[in-house]
């Protein structure tokens, strides 16, 4: 049953990712180049994606298990410190020079563009060598 | 200057009206937040926990193109994404979040975090495509 909403979920996601233009890396960087000529678009992506999530999530807020009775799983720090300015920062980097950012590009990768397909490799390496990181610090602590 | 050629305020609104309503979904259902690089990065930690709804979100992501077709245009080339992935999956990773966990759901939670990731990666993404398109 999770699996079957977590699945719905993510299909919804990608149609509104598809729909809204965020799919489109030109789209994209039209919209951070704002010296040049400008796409204000995604602005109104994030303005109707926060309007109806600032719905859901002070639903969510107020309750301790979600519909299907698992844990309400929500982020509790509210420390901002370096390592999230910095990954931040790096990530904005990555996005500004492709235009792709995780959600878009795994749906690219859906419709068999070549391109997500480089990408997303990239993208999964740069993540396992995170994950190789953090272990070899945890081994010399 | 704004490129009215490519503005696209109803569709974009209503995208992103459909994306909040999959975080929605996905929080008051699953109890969980539609972040992808967390969804995706927690397939690849070493205790990988709760695989299903992971694997099911992302392959609901993969399947999207089923029902909407998208017109990109991608002009960079493979070594620019190459490097743009790569810095995609650390930055995300050390940074706890993208757009989708930090801009949309940690926004909409007006998470301090999540604003301050958001204000960071939206500066920095602005910046590095003005160096590219006007300093190079």
């Amino acid at each position: 049953m999770s699996a079957l909403s977590a699945f719905a979920a993510g299909l919804v996601f990608g149609i509104g990712l598809l729909v809204s233009g965020m799919t489109d890396p030109g789209k994209v960087i039209g919209f951070l180049d704002v010296a040049g000529s400008w796409d204000p678009s995604l602005a109104l992506v994030m303005a109707g994606a926060v309007f109806v999530g600032a719905f859901a999530f002070s639903l969510a807020r107020r309750r301790a298990q979600s519909f299907f009775g698992g844990a309400m799983q929500l982020p509790r720090r509210r420390d901002i410190d370096l390592r999230l300015v910095a990954g931040a920062i790096v990530f904005g980097i990555g996005w500004g020079l492709a235009g792709f950012c995780p959600g878009p590009a795994l749906v690219s990768l859906g419709a068999g563009q070549d391109k997500a397909v480089v990408f997303v490799l990239a993208m999964l390496a740069g993540m396992l060598a995170y994950t190789a990181a953090e272990r070899f610090r945890g081994e010399k602590s | 200057m704004i490129d009215w050629a490519h503005f696209t305020p109803w569709t974009s609104l209503a995208g992103g009206a459909l994306i909040g309503a999959a975080a929605a979904m996905l929080v008051l259902l699953n109890g969980r937040i539609a972040g992808v690089s967390g969804i995706v990065g927690g397939l690849l930690a070493p205790r990988a926990a709760d695989i299903a709804w992971r694997v099911a979100f992302v392959l609901g992501l993969l399947a999207a193109p089923l029902f909407v077709r998208g017109n990109p245009r991608i002009e960079a080339g493979l070594g620019t994404l190459l490097l743009a992935g790569l810095l995609v999956g650390l930055g995300t990773s050390y940074g706890s979040g993208c757009t989708s966990g930090h801009g949309v759901c940690g926004v909409s939670r007006l998470s301090p975090r999540s604003l301050a990731a958001t204000l960071a990666f939206m500066a920095a993404g602005m910046l590095t495509v003005f160096a590219v398109r006007h300093l190079a």
